[in-house]
């Protein structure tokens, strides 16, 4: 290696260092929501129908998580409504 | 019985027919008898690579739809005794590969082989999954690149959830890291992820290591398993020495480290290099 690689190394990072840590974010987050049941997309899919029935909702609104803690999973229904219009 | 190892890496165009081959030669050559199945339907490739394309009768989905018997479906290596292979159909059907189909054809050549290896095609569809849901053992062919790492990772989820194993309770499938098209000289310029990077991400055994290598394609060129070709390769050393790791020997990795070599080699390796 030569005395210019070593200098031009310490001020910027390098590519594959780059990509490593790239790798390491995407990798841990897939790996969270891997073990999640193949029903969660067609349950939120329902869900989001059946609250579009009575508001009118925007679906990126909807967030359906199965978190895992200890022996039990908690399915977590997170729902933006938007401002309520009274209706009469 | 046979132990069936799938070779797996969800991104296409890693490696993993060269792999099959050179695996699956390097077993027989040790002795034992070995089948090498390819489950790639519709792109049938790994008779190419075997060198065996013209030689090609009935295939795997004769076989699964009673249309032929093993027997006749089995193609013996002319070069090594003990090597077998079990071409892919060019069907377009997509649902002519079934769950039972591949069951009962990995069942009947159990009865007859010590090895069954099982070229996977890329991607997580059908094919993908039954070549690896019967499976003992995966191995797992990555590049050391973003796309292939992110894909392995996402194959080795499928492996520990979607299998047969994972599915009945069983032992989990035995996994293991082979890295191939790997260039010591890139990953030490650090435009390249390094073995230790990809093993901490990946956090599985590590088979191997292959180099990235002329040889592979004159191999190929040639239609010969390039652990069986005459002149003695990096990439072919490499395998064998996976071969050996398969079979539970502890060998040392090669070409993961700079070979420590006195001032004026260093300077003719480098033009190597470079000419390379
Ligand atoms: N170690 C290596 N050095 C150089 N070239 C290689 C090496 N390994 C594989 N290749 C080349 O990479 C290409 C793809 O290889 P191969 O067909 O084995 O991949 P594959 O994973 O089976 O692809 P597919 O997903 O399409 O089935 C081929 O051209 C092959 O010659
Ligand atoms: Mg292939």
């Amino acid at each position: 290696m030569s005395i210019m690689d070593y200098i031009f190394r310490q001020r910027s990072k390098s590519t594959a260092n780059i990509a490593k840590e790239r790798l390491q974010i995407i990798v841990s987050h897939e790996r969270s929501t891997r073990n999640g049941p193949d029903y969660l997309p067609m349950l939120r899919e329902e869900l989001i129908k059946v609250i579009a029935k009575y508001v009118d909702i925007d679906q990126d609104q909807v967030k359906v998580e199965l978190e895992r803690s200890g022996n039990c999973s908690i399915l977590e229904l997170n729902i933006t409504l938007p401002d309520l219009v009274t209706t009469e | 019985m046979a132990k069936i190892i799938v070779i797996t890496s969800g991104k296409g165009g890693v490696g993993k027919t060269t792999t099959s081959a050179a695996i699956a030669a390097g077993l027989a050559k040790r002795g034992f008898k070995t089948a090498v199945v390819d489950f790639d339907i519709g792109l049938r490739n790994l008779d190419l690579i075997m060198g065996c394309e013209r030689r090609v009768v009935y295939d795997f989905i004769n076989v699964i739809r009673g249309e032929a018997n093993l027997k006749q479906a089995l193609i013996k290596d002319k070069r090594i005794d003990n090597l077998f292979i079990l071409p892919a159909s060019q069907t377009r059907d997509k649902d002519a590969l079934t769950k039972e189909g591949v069951d009962q054809v990995l069942q009947e050549l159990q009865t007859e082989f010590d090895y069954i290896i099982c070229d996977s095609p890329a991607g997580i569809e059908r094919g993908a999954h039954l070549a690896m849901y019967f499976a003992d053992v995966a191995i797992v062919v990555t590049n050391p690149e973003v796309s292939s790492v992110r894909d392995s990772d996402r194959m080795l989820g499928l492996l520990a959830s979607k299998s047969r194993r994972a599915e009945q309770g069983l032992e989990p499938i035995k996994e293991h890291l082979l890295l191939t098209r790997y260039s010591l000289t890139r990953v030490q310029k650090g435009e390249m992820l390094g073995v230790d990077d990809i093993l901490e991400i990946l956090a599985i055994p590590l088979l191997g290591v292959i180099p990235e290598s002329q040889a592979v394609l004159r191999a190929s060129n040639a239609g010969v398993p390039i652990t069986l070709l005459d002149e003695l390769t990096d990439a072919g050393q490499a395998y064998l020495d996976s071969v050996a790791r398969l079979l539970g020997e502890d060998i040392p990795h090669r070409f993961v480290k700079p070979e420590k070599k006195g001032f004026l080699s260093r300077l003719f390796k480098s033009r190597e290099e470079t000419i390379a």
